[in-house]
């Protein structure tokens, strides 16, 4: 008899559920999505699981695996020799079915942000060292991963008061782009929440694209919230000048 | 039955397919005129496998090579496709390309720089100048999420992880589509006056293949069952350069840009074995060409110890690699254990591409059927017998632009109600039903496999008359199989119930990719018979094209378009426009490399 991995899978709806176990036998280098494909091709043909490329470029196959927010088509077996491998639908998000998550409230956010908005027209000329800050973000695969870890979206279910890592990456991307022009600043302090994230950098630690969510997105972009309005001196002019909080077009769009 | 419980939406235009063609073709539908769009995709948004191209998008902006023009880009795509393809589509292809990729740069892309500060360009196979347009290695990404973001800032309404089944007709017009949500199984059906299919090509029909669960077909099948012409399908593209090792990532691309990039492929020998095949071209030659000079090298035991070549880009040095290539660094060092800035890796062919497709008018996209127009690899006429690199993402913003253009024309001025008979949608309600009905049935994953093993046996790589029609029987004996194919459980989220679906557009599209590679007595582009080793000059001068007919299936043949004399004049020349000896013209204007 061949090695044989167990694997133990969330089974159930908005009603509830439990994990259920399945042996698979083992094939070299195999990943967890593998593993999940063979039970339902052997043993439970209606088991719902997203996917798409299975090669990381996608960003389906997002699950919790003995715990940790993973995509299943990056996730090797061979780390899980001799346990028992748990898979959980992402928690964060109201569950569909088995390890499906019912991820639309991510969609609703990202309709919310001012798009690339240029201040002229393409082509831009953009040396690579300008666009290198942007381009990290870009990386982004949109697993929701980033989200799914984040207390603020897991623990308190703040989902109407911050938009969550993902959106700040999102923002940052459009914010730092050297030829965009619109002011996201107001829609960071106040809908997006930004002073929500207390710098825990959880977002960080699970994100496959190894995109430095907290340090070179999160940061600049509260850097830039503060010195619109936490900035004393610039609090004092508005004082003097007894210009609105909100009226942003005082101020310059970019920091 | 539960037809009472079906939502209905009706749209001026409704595109099939959230990939790089249906969103470019749903922007493009939304920005004039004020109609009603709507976008329906299989998956969620965003993760179509557009996400799954590289390389880049192939323009000739000339921002590296300079000499560059489209004219250049007609030649090499006309020379790769081996003159089957229609000219036209190549010329508007060639021609709009550049403006595409510009607009793309305006919505939010971030492509690589040149030192001036441009777009940086890339080489590829087949491609005479260093042409595509690139952000690393996740090209396809960026656009896919570039036009995703556009999409939702403009008045379309997106529909995700919707499957269709079945497209719908008013008489002799389409007049929309019925499917149901995967989420929980709703039935839902589309009125519309205009239909773009966006579908993607078919590429799961083979074993070893860089394609995702998504590209089953759906919408060339169902275009056919409506009486619409599919065409070259014979034309599978196999990528010289998958994963081999370990078996678990089998058929996982290696974007070509590791050769772009300077990558060399060896044989067990040590061996540069390209030099061998073609000495001009070498590792940078067509698809077609590496594929087969792979396949040779392992049939005549110089393959590497799990059957494949060796492929060398660390002589590049680790920063190098690590910046133009980082999402295969980190492919291969986490699914394949390989540091590719420090040794060679294997690769092998994998399915990669469908040419053939939905014949499609060179500019307007339109099919045989009124009101259906096809975009992307759904379609057919520009690639021919192979597709060069990166010419897939720039073929999905030139035709997705236009099919949206046209599909608008089209719903504006369509006149009258669109009318859909009840009955139809009873009935298809009730086959979408059927597999319950029968949950000892066929295994849908078990036909699944068995046709991927007979597709990948009989019609891969090589092919000759005895492959073929065994094949063929194979494949129509899983057809009868199929019909008996069961579902367990519910409604809700029920990949075995709709795998149904998928397994049955595969195999229909299965049939017409033998029954091609059988009319197809020759060797040309990625269709290789050993029995008729040479490409023939006769057989250039035909399409095969697939219909249904009241009196069963058939392949007509039809002539392929004849160019004028102008292009003519371009496709004849020794060698490609701006390439001259004479001109002596630095081509290295701003180059990396």
């Amino acid at each position: 008899m061949s090695e044989q991995y167990v694997l133990s899978i969330f089974r159930g709806d908005q009603n509830g559920g439990e994990e259920q176990e399945y042996q698979v036998p083992a094939i070299p280098g195999m990943v967890v999505l593998d593993a999940v494909h063979y039970v339902q091709a052997h043993d439970a043909p209606d088991l719902g699981v997203r996917w798409n490329c299975k090669a990381a470029h996608c960003g389906s196959c997002s699950a919790e695996i003995n715990g940790m927010p993973k995509l299943m088509c990056k996730t090797r077996l061979d780390e899980y020799q001799g346990q028992v491998v748990h898979i959980q639908p992402m928690r964060t998000f109201p569950i569909v079915k088995d390890l499906v998550a019912d991820v639309s409230w991510n969609y609703e956010v990202a309709k919310k942000i001012a798009t690339f908005t240029p201040v002229n027209a393409a082509p831009f000329r953009m040396q690579q060292w300008d666009v290198d800050r942007v381009q990290e973000f870009h990386h982004c695969i949109e697993c929701f991963l980033c989200q799914d870890v984040c207390h603020v979206l897991r623990d308190h279910d703040a989902k109407d008061q911050y938009f969550g890592p993902r959106f700040m990456v999102k923002m940052a991307e459009f914010e730092m782009h050297p030829v965009d022009g619109a002011d996201r600043i107001p829609q960071l302090k106040n809908e997006g929440g930004i002073g929500m994230c207390n710098v825990t950098k959880c977002c960080t630690e699970v994100c496959p694209q190894h995109i430095h969510i907290t340090d070179n997105a999160i940061i600049p972009l509260k850097e830039r919230v503060a010195d619109r309005y936490y900035d004393p001196i610039r609090n004092l002019i508005r004082r003097l000048t007894k210009k609105e909080e909100s009226s942003s077009s005082t101020v310059p769009s970019k920091a | 039955m539960n037809i009472e419980t079906m939502e209905t939406h009706s749209f001026d235009v409704l595109v099939l397919g959230s990939g790089g063609a249906g969103l470019r073709a749903a922007v493009e539908a939304a920005s004039g005129g004020g109609l009603s769009v709507g976008l329906i995709g299989k998956s969620l948004l965003g993760k179509a496998h557009t996400v799954m191209a590289e390389g880049g998008a192939a323009a000739s902006i000339g921002n590296v090579d300079a000499p560059d023009s489209w004219q250049t880009h007609f030649y090499d795509t006309m020379k790769s496709g081996h003159y089957i393809n229609n000219f036209r589509t190549v010329e508007v292809f060639a021609k709009e390309a550049p403006a595409r990729v510009l607009e793309l740069e305006q919505w939010g892309a971030v492509f690589d720089r040149t030192p001036e500060g441009l777009i940086m360009q890339r080489a590829f196979g087949g491609h005479s100048f260093r042409r595509l347009a690139h952000i690393g290695d996740r090209t396809g990404m960026e656009l896919l999420r570039t036009l995703q973001y556009r999409a939702i800032s403009l008045n379309i309404e997106i529909f995700q992880e919707v499957t269709i089944t079945r497209l719908l007709m008013d008489k002799d017009r389409i007049a929309g589509a019925f499917g149901y949500y995967r989420e929980d199984g709703h039935f839902v059906m589309f009125k519309a006056k205009a239909l773009v299919l966006a579908t993607g090509g078919w590429g799961k029909v083979y074993k070893v293949t860089s394609n995702s669960w998504e590209s089953t077909g759906d919408g060339a099948a169902m275009a056919y069952r409506l009486g619409g012409e599919l065409q070259d399908m014979e034309m599978v593209q196999f990528h010289p350069t998958g994963m081999v090792w370990p078996p678990g990532v089998a058929g996982l691309l290696v974007t070509e840009g590791v050769r772009g990039e300077g990558g060399i492929l060896y044989n067990s020998e040590k061996e540069r074995f390209m030099l061998r095949y073609d000495p001009e071209r070498q590792e940078l030659s067509t698809r077609d060409v590496v594929a087969r000079s792979i396949f040779r090298e392992v049939q005549e035991g110089r393959g590497t110890p799990h059957g494949g070549a060796w492929l060398d880009i660390s002589q590049k040095g680790a920063d190098f690699i690590k910046q133009k290539l980082p999402g295969m660094y980190e492919q291969l060092l986490t699914l394949g254990d390989i540091d590719i800035t420090k040794s060679p890796f294997e690769v092998a062919p994998t399915c990669h591409y469908t040419m053939g497709g939905v014949k499609a008018h060179a500019e307007t996209c339109a099919t045989n059927i009124p009101g259906l127009f096809a975009a992307g690899e759904v379609a057919c006429g520009l690639h021919g017998a192979n597709r060069l690199g990166g010419n897939s993402l720039a073929d999905i913003l030139v035709f997705g632009r236009r099919a949206g253009i046209a599909a608008r024309d089209f719903a504006g001025s369509r006149k009258g109600d669109v009318v859909i008979s009840e009955r139809e949608i009873e009935e298809e309600a009730e086959r979408v039903l059927k597999p319950f009905t029968r949950p000892d049935g066929e295994n849908p994953y078990t036909i699944h496999q068995e046709l991927q093993e007979a597709m990948s046996t009989h019609v891969g790589i090589v092919r000759d008359q005895k492959l073929l029609e065994d094949g063929l029987e194979k494949i129509l004996k899983l057809q009868e199989r199929a019909k008996n194919m069961g579902a367990q459980g519910g409604r809700t989220y029920n990949p075995g119930w709709h795998a149904v679906f998928d397994v049955e557009n595969m195999l229909l599209l299965s049939e017409l990719i033998i029954r091609g590679a059988l009319e197809r007595k020759e060797s040309r582009g990625g269709h290789w018979r050993t029995d008729y080793p040479e490409e023939l000059e006769e057989m250039g001068k035909w399409n095969f094209v697939h219909e249904i007919s009241p009196d069963g299936d058939r392949i007509k043949q039809v002539p392929v378009p004849i160019m004028p004399p102008a292009l003519q004049e371009i496709c004849s020349r020794p060698v490609a426009p701006g390439k001259e000896p004479s001109k002596n013209l630095d081509q290295r204007k701003g180059a990396s490399s």
